[in-house]
């Protein structure tokens, strides 16, 4: 895809983010919103992924270690073809296939269940570990909240990847400064990011991660990882498109009603079709 | 009882692995800084390249122990029960659990036996925190014969589990050869006068305990519960509807282990009297395994007396 391409598709999964959380009446707007460049970059155009065979031998795989933006996840699996866009509209309702966060044996093109932070990127460590011994190709991305990054389990899992040289292991954060109780240096200080990343054997990039061009380049040069994990801090905004939601911190886990939901997707450019 | 050969668990997990890293050549083993105690460093030495220490840092040890296994491999991932169960519980619960992963948490040092370590490397919540996760198979072998079969068992299935083992040295129970079925308890000794089901190292106490009932007149029937879950209801059932009483035995609290296991049987099909021989709601201390097993009230002679009670 041209990057012109690719911020239109993240323009569509913005609104299919939107419409899928209306819906549901519950679920997280702001972080799904924030990281929807990354992951459209990633399903569009890094890696290699086939929506028709999900388990394909050697295949990139994606961890949604921020567990809680499975909007996101679920609109680029549906625009890519994983499954029919109309079930976006079923998340968290009673016998859905989109839980609240996602479940790998429901979904396909999920990787790993997800949800509990910090226990994505530990997977993905054993994925990476797997994909070496056994010589093959594929590259595991996880992504990260900056918040999560808060969790010990984050450092024990980058400190092994460190250890064991995954440079077929690439984490990226998307560093909104934003998590439910406030600001993240209000919270608890996360930074520096890069220089604890680099601390534990990693080679670290920063990138504005709403820049199309920025955000297809870096994960293009993950392709040229060698000896070293690698991890891509992604300066976002939290609820970026939707400037209700922007930098907000209220707008983490909070369903719009109708209005502010059209509003929204006519804001994105999208149209409303009584939210679907 | 006397000619018995005394090996721990954890040795016969060590040999085992060695033994099915042959068979099975997606057999990864992982460990957290302890493959000397676990005797996981004898699949270390034998396959190197299947062997991955993560350092102390069990959650992360879990957590990738899942990864791998999403990948396909077949996980054996050891540290010390209270670590594994206690530290990284909510890892194994959703990293392992919930995705059904092939990772079997096979961890040593459980119970008041690792002795002189003391209360803060002594669990007695293991079985039962393993226990409430959904689709979670849950292993406590009494001696080394029925270790090494059961884990020949355990990595054959797909799925997750937990298997028990001991630092201490126990008698052998079961001759070689002998087939073990994941979920199928075994009568170890017939009688009809009372039921005492063990499970681990307490299931050498409980013959001994049978033995000296014996002498009194006093038949029991032995149960090695090997299994906590699939827990083996029938035979439950049919040893409260055949005995007068029934008397478990485990080197774990009283609380959600395998008495409760029994327990929760029984009222539902075949109410009768339990006493229930294991940790009481307390903590442990350093000591001689067979000091603490004496004062936490854990030998033959506490189940004997027990039987008397119920009796």
């Amino acid at each position: 895809m041209t990057i012109q391409e690719l911020e239109q598709m993240a323009s569509k999964i913005r609104v299919d983010i939107i419409k899928e959380v209306y819906h549901a009446g519950s679920g997280h707007p702001g972080g799904s919103l924030s990281a929807a460049d990354v992951v459209t970059a990633l399903y569009f155009e890094e890696m290699n992924i086939d929506p028709e065979n999900p388990k394909m031998e050697g295949r990139d795989k994606f961890v949604l270690s921020k567990g809680h933006v499975a909007p996101l996840q679920y609109a680029a699996l549906a625009e890519r073809g994983f499954f029919p866009v109309e079930d976006l509209w079923t998340l968290r309702k009673l016998g859905s296939k989109l839980q609240g966060h996602p479940n790998m044996h429901y979904v396909p093109g999920v990787e790993m269940s997800t949800g509990s932070l910090g226990q994505g990127i530990s997977t993905c460590v054993g994925m990476a570990l797997a994909n070496k011994m056994d010589k093959k190709p594929g590259r595991v991305f996880a992504l990260l909240g900056d918040g999560e990054l808060q969790e010990g389990l984050v450092w024990e899992a980058a400190m092994a990847a460190g250890h064991y040289h995954l440079d077929n292991l690439v984490a990226i954060v998307d560093w909104n400064g934003l998590q439910i109780d406030g600001k993240n240096e209000e919270v608890m200080t996360v930074t520096p990011i890069a220089a604890k990343f680099e601390s534990f054997g990693w080679d670290s990039l920063i990138i504005d991660g709403h820049n199309m061009l920025e955000v297809v380049n870096a994960l293009k040069a993950t392709r040229e990882a060698e000896g070293k994990p690698l991890v891509i801090i992604a300066k976002t905004h939290k609820g970026h498109g939707v400037s209700i939601m922007e930098d907000q911190a209220g707008w983490h886990g909070k369903a719009p009603d109708e209005e502010t939901a059209k509003a929204a997707v006519e804001e994105l450019g999208g149209v409303w079709n009584n939210g679907k | 009882m006397e000619n018995k050969i005394k090996k721990a668990t954890r040795e016969a997990y060590g040999e085992a692995l060695v033994e099915m890293g042959a068979e099975f050549p997606n057999l990864v083993v992982m460990d957290a800084d302890l493959s000397g105690s676990t005797k996981t460093s004898m699949f270390k030495k034998a396959y190197p390249d299947r062997f991955f220490n993560m350092g102390i840092a069990e959650a992360n040890l879990y957590g990738a122990a899942a990864g791998l296994a999403v990948s396909g491999k077949i996980v054996c991932a050891s540290t010390f029960a209270m670590f594994a169960t206690g530290r990284a519980f909510e890892i194994i619960r959703n990293s392992i659990g919930y995705t059904h992963a092939n990772v079997k948490v096979c961890a040593t040092h459980a119970g008041i036996t690792v002795g002189e370590d003391g209360a803060s490397h002594q669990t007695f919540e293991d079985l039962a925190l393993m226990r409430t996760i959904p689709g979670m198979t849950v292993v406590n072998p009494c001696d080394s014969v029925s270790a090494k079969a059961l884990l020949h068992k355990v990595v054959e299935m797909d799925g997750p589990c937990y298997v028990r083992l001991g630092r201490a040295a126990v008698e052998n129970l079961y001759e070689e050869g002998y087939e073990f079925e994941l979920g199928k308890a075994n009568v170890l000794r017939e009688g009809n006068d009372v039921a005492i089901i063990a499970t681990g190292l307490m299931v050498q106490d409980a013959m001994a305990a049978a033995e000296k009932l014996a002498d009194e007149g006093i038949q029991a029937r032995v149960i090695d519960m090997h299994t906590i879950k699939p827990l083996d209801e029938d035979i439950i059932i049919k040893a409260a509807q055949e005995t007068k009483a029934i008397v478990t035995a485990e080197e774990h609290s009283v609380i959600g282990g395998l008495g409760s296991a029994v327990a929760e049987v029984v009222t539902k099909h075949a109410p009768t009297r339990i006493e229930m021989v294991g940790q009481k709601d307390t903590f442990g201390e350093s000591g001689k395994p067979d000091e603490l097993r004496e004062k936490y009230g854990m030998t033959a002679n506490d189940i004997y007396m027990a039987v008397k009670t119920v009796l």
